[in-house]
């Protein structure tokens, strides 16, 4: 096990190089800089000190030793300054990581607790009402956009209701770190959390429905029936481990997702996290924080392949790696 | 011959088919003693597995109608709720299914599979357990049981799980154990192999054994009576003996007539005409047979055919079996062996 993490871990050095490169050339290949969305609607810079300004930067260095700062810098924790929030792009990504970590974690918590139970009724009791419903609510959350139902939930529970609050992490003017402050994020949470999970379950839900459709036909499950084990064992120790094999393999990407952040919800609730900044970078030319945000969720995508495989490596005994 | 362990009186399995009920299991009756084996023979799809099923009671009940008596230890098992049905199954019937492929759990220890019928039928430590789990797969002639016991069933050959596969059916020494085609997804090396296990077994064990298969050789090794289905029914039975020695029924006479060992090179092979009806398209009217065997005259047929008793023990159906001959002038139409 230890030697296969190694080595996957060797193999993510060029497999992130290759990101790196590639991130980076597509930002270069954006029509402006940070300079000129930074002093381009400013009348009293001339394009003369433009020009100086991206001369200090290195902007107008070669592609390739622009690249190399970059990635020496990246490699330190160091990605450069935002120009639009004036400081550094890791501190800023800092300040929001765990907002985003909040809100996802939240979601995917929330997403299983839903879908798993529906998916088991579903796949157990097939044709049933029950299944109907559900397989109903399935088609519903796939169809469903996420900006649109995101916005009906803040519609109704935050504007009409008044339930929850409209916007933000966290009040205004509470202590960091007491219990007031605490409280006050919860309920910051609720909203989106809830409709990102609500519309988040269709996939845990359709797998698992049909996988466990599918084992119940399985021989072994026969065998089980032959032995005269209790249904209702049957499903838990034979059927549902089984089943929830590809929900546990799928597991690793989610947790790629927790870091990348859902850009929609944190936008409509604007919740300061990763997605919302990422947007508020691209919309504001920041490209340096744009590649740092692009660099970590590609990073994420790499390490969540490879959590996948230790999940499932973990949870079924026909791939075990030594 | 013991006392009857299983004895099966009009049996009807019908499947439900676009919402209508078409019998696979056709008013089938049968009797398996103590320390007796009987063979139940046909074609696929004759209804063979679905009569093992029916006893086990592991058909679907939403598809499947179940009609007639299975009765077992004083009770019929056709009535039994599921709940009382689980305290038979696995410990009074063992049963042997067809691939040791899918047969077993992939994600649970070969120790942990043979142990699950103990948890629900014996009080037994965990020791307890374990030792006997050890001894089981002894028995079935596994040498490094130790190993074995923590195994995966991927980490095992074909013939190594359908000995694991035996060892779960005789975990809590069944007095039945039905063994639905043991051998059929094994080849031919390992077929004979679990063979002589199932032989090995059967003197040890004593219990009544419901063996089916369509392999005619295993027949003529392991049981005391056969039973030959067609198309749902039983339309031969007899002593094995009796049975190899003088079939009557034309169908269990074709059987017997196309197994190849009996004939000479380059002769050709015997092929029934043909194919079984499937259950939608079957005419369940008169000898179910006839339609295979067209140039017997109609009126040798019974309309309503009959099981009758043509030899003491020995009882066949339908009266087309008296004048029945094969049809030698036909015979350029079929199949050549290639020598």
């Amino acid at each position: 096990m230890l030697k296969f993490i190694l080595r996957r871990t060797l193999i993510m050095i060029p497999q992130l190089l290759v990101l790196s490169l590639i991130i980076f050339l597509l930002a270069k290949a954006m029509p402006g800089d940070a300079v000129t969305s930074s002093f381009m609607s400013n009348p009293n810079v001339t394009p003369e000190q433009m020009e100086k300004m991206r001369e200090k930067l290195g902007l107008n260095d070669s592609w390739y030793v622009q690249y190399g700062h970059w990635v020496g810098n990246a490699v330190q924790g160091d990605f450069g300054q935002s120009f639009t929030h004036k400081q550094p792009v890791t501190s800023l990504l800092a300040g929001r990581v765990g907002n985003t970590l909040l809100l996802s974690t939240g979601i995917l918590i929330v997403t299983y607790i839903i879908a798993i139970p529906l998916g088991i009724i579903a796949g157990r009791w097939t044709d049933s009402w029950a299944d109907k419903l559900i397989v109903t609510y399935n088609y519903f959350a796939f169809a469903t956009p996420l900006f649109v139902f995101s916005l009906l939930m803040l519609f109704l529970f935050s504007f009409i209701l008044g339930w929850t609050p409209i916007g933000g992490s966290v009040d205004i003017r509470i202590e960091t770190g007491s219990f007031d402050y605490i409280v006050s994020k919860v309920k910051h949470l609720i909203l989106p959390v809830m409709s990102g999970a609500l519309l988040a379950t269709f996939g845990t839900i359709q797998y698992l429905r049909n996988d466990i459709i599918d084992t119940k036909l399985k021989d072994f499950v026969k065998t089980a029936r032959a032995k005269g084990v209790p249904e209702s064992k049957v499903y838990t120790r034979h059927i549902l481990r089984n089943s929830l094999l590809p929900i546990a393999a799928f597991l690793g990407y989610e947790i790629t997702g927790l870091i990348a952040g859902s850009i929609f919800l944190e936008m409509i609730f604007s919740y300061p996290g990763l997605g919302q900044l990422f947007i508020q970078s691209v919309m504001g030319r920041d490209f340096t924080v744009v590649t740092a945000l692009v660099m970590i969720s590609g990073t994420a995508a790499i390490v969540g392949t490879m959590l996948s495989d230790i999940i499932l490596s973990i949870v079924d005994p026909r791939i075990r790696i030594d | 011959m013991g006392n009857p362990v299983l004895e099966i009186a009009n049996l009807r399995t019908s499947f439900s088919i676009k919402g209508n009920y078409h019998a696979a299991v056709d008013d089938v009756s049968l009797t398996v003693h103590e320390n007796e084996v009987v063979a139940i023979v046909g074609e696929s799809g004759c209804g063979k597995s679905a009569l093992a099923l029916s006893v086990m009671g592991l058909h679907n009940l939403k598809t499947t109608k179940l009609e007639g008596q299975v009765n077992f230890k004083g009770q019929n098992l056709l009535n039994l709720p599921v709940s009382k049905l689980n305290k038979v199954r696995g410990r009074d019937v063992g049963m042997i299914f067809q691939d040791p492929m899918t047969a077993l759990n992939p994600l649970a220890t070969v120790g942990r599979q043979i142990e699950e019928p103990m948890d629900y039928h014996m009080k037994l430590s965990r020791g307890a357990k374990k030792k006997r789990v050890l001894d089981l797969l002894r028995r079935v002639g596994i040498k490094n049981e130790q190993r074995v016991f923590k195994q995966y069933p991927h980490e095992l050959s074909g013939g190594m799980r359908q000995r694991i596969v035996i060892a779960i059916a005789l975990a809590c020494d069944p007095v039945l154990l039905i063994a639905d085609e043991p051998t059929t997804a094994l080849d031919v090396t390992i077929q004979a192999q679990i063979m002589d296990l199932m032989k090995d077994l059967q003197n040890q064990i004593k219990s009544g054994i419901i063996l089916i298969t369509h392999d005619l050789g295993v027949v003529a090794e392991m049981a005391d009576r056969v039973a030959v289905m067609y198309a749902g029914e039983i339309v031969e039975i007899a002593e094995v003996r009796e049975l190899f020695a003088n079939p009557l029924h034309p169908y269990t006479r074709s059987l017997l007539n196309s197994i190849p060992a009996n004939m000479k090179a380059k002769e050709k092979l015997h092929v029934i005409e043909g194919i079984v009806p499937s259950i939608q398209n079957l005419d369940r009217t008169g000898c179910r047979f006839a339609p295979r065997i067209k140039w017997i005259a109609e009126e040798e047929h019974e309309m309503n055919p009959q099981l009758h008793e043509a030899e003491p023990g020995h009882f066949v159906r339908c009266s087309c079996y008296k004048n029945f001959h094969f049809p030698e002038e036909r015979v350029g139409a079929e199949t050549y062996v290639t020598t």
